[in-house]
């Protein structure tokens, strides 16, 4: 019997104390299209990788690096969201 | 009405810095008993019917509706309850130091956290509360506190309030940190009874879930500053020389952990290597305002940025 495979995301985002790959992570945020684990704010005190790059070495595929933008003049002081912003996905095969 | 304990300056910079003061279990049992009388027990039941009995509650219960902008004095009939909490030295030294003896009430809520028992009735998922800052993007200097009131212990599984210490500069749009679920250094309120935590209003943070048997109670109330917030805490213990800067990067010696400029520039473990220092700039120009002298300066770094010889 054939059996149909279906492809889920799995998203990671990793938020980095600087804009290098390698920079130790501060922040972190998981979503799980399979539906095995259920991600919630505030679910775990430890990263799930130290820094960007160990995601890489993990098999995860970096889609999406925050670039990097000049300042607002007057607004060069002023801090607001995360800077340095990591999104990667793993794509999982499932049976449909 | 009771004497009021103000706080320290130590106390104050390490509110400056991280943006909260923890006073752990100040509030005698028995206001916690009549407090939690007041709100009304949840009943023992599932599904609809304990989210019905749940929106009675808020209908029917001992805590007040209160206008927007009433003076905190005349906010809460005298004895009740909350009027007996604000009435603890300790929380109304802390509320006085912060924002002063003629505050104004924003708003109270009510927080219930149920068990899992209750989303299992109701076919909803058990999920935390998205992290958040309250209200909009505030530009202000001047700020206000919101009292987070812990009527009975809060247990790690019962999924105390969580908040990110040191966020609450940072000028974000209320819910749009959401994408935010972990930070470095969150912390998860676990307390004795009677705790209180007065935040900054600017504090990243969001409620727990509960995967206890039990209901989580947690009261809130949002106060406002009528004056402005210069040197309403005990200054007795500010030293003379605190304006004088220290050796900075290359040192010899560690400094005393309680020093207004060492406070003023620790970070917090979710620090980015270049807006951590912006953070310390910030903390800075909130002590200024809080001292009133724009001259004062922790390790230099507006002293920097300011020097523009003509």
């Amino acid at each position: 019997m054939l059996r149909r495979m279906t492809r889920r995301q799995k998203i990671l985002v990793l938020y980095l104390a600087d804009s290098a790959l390698d920079a130790r992570t501060i922040a972190w945020s998981e979503w799980d299209g399979t539906g095995v684990a259920e991600h919630m704010a505030g679910d775990a005190d430890a990263p799930p990788y130290p820094t960007g790059l160990a995601a890489l070495r993990d098999g995860w595929r970096l889609l999406q690096i925050s670039p990097l933008l000049p300042h607002h003049p007057g607004g060069e002081l002023t801090v607001s969201y995360l800077k340095y912003e990591f999104l990667f996905e793993k794509q999982m095969h499932i049976d449909d | 009405m009771t004497e009021a304990a103000l706080v320290t300056s130590a106390q104050m910079a390490t509110f400056v810095a991280r943006g909260f003061l923890r006073f752990d279990a100040v509030v005698p049992d028995a206001i916690n008993a009549q407090f939690l009388d007041e709100a009304g027990r949840v009943p023992d039941a599932k599904g609809e019917k304990l989210r019905q009995a749940y929106m009675r509650l808020f209908t029917e219960n001992g805590i007040p509706a209160i206008a927007a902008g009433t003076p905190l004095a005349e906010a809460y009939a005298p004895q009740s309850a909350a009027a007996r909490l604000l009435d603890v030295p300790v929380v109304r030294g802390a509320i006085e130091s912060l924002v002063g003896p003629g505050s104004r009430f924003d708003h109270h809520f009510l927080h219930i956290t149920f068990p899992p028992a209750f989303y299992e009735g109701m076919g909803a998922p058990n999920v935390s509360q998205h992290n958040h800052q309250d209200s909009t993007i505030d530009t202000r200097r001047a700020f206000d506190v919101q009292l987070f009131y812990f009527p009975h212990e809060v247990t790690r599984d019962m999924g105390g309030t969580r908040f990110i210490p040191g966020t609450h500069l940072r000028r974000v749009s209320e819910a749009a940190i959401a994408r935010y679920q972990n930070v470095l250094g969150q912390q998860h309120v676990v307390c004795p009874p009677g705790t209180v935590i007065l935040m900054h209003h600017g504090m990243w943070h969001g409620g727990g879930v509960n995967r206890s048997d039990r209901v989580r109670y947690m009261f809130k109330i949002r106060l406002n500053p009528t004056v402005r917030q210069t040197r309403l805490w005990d200054t007795r213990d500010l030293p003379n020389d605190h304006r004088m800067q220290r050796p900075i990067f290359f040192v010899k010696e560690a400094s005393d952990p309680n020093d207004v400029h060492a406070i003023l520039t620790r970070p917090e473990p979710w620090f980015e290597a270049d807006t951590g220092r912006l953070e310390y700039v910030n903390r800075i120009r909130l002590w200024r305002h809080l001292l009133g002298d724009e001259s004062f300066d922790a390790d230099y770094w507006l002293t920097r940025l300011e020097n523009e010889p003509a």
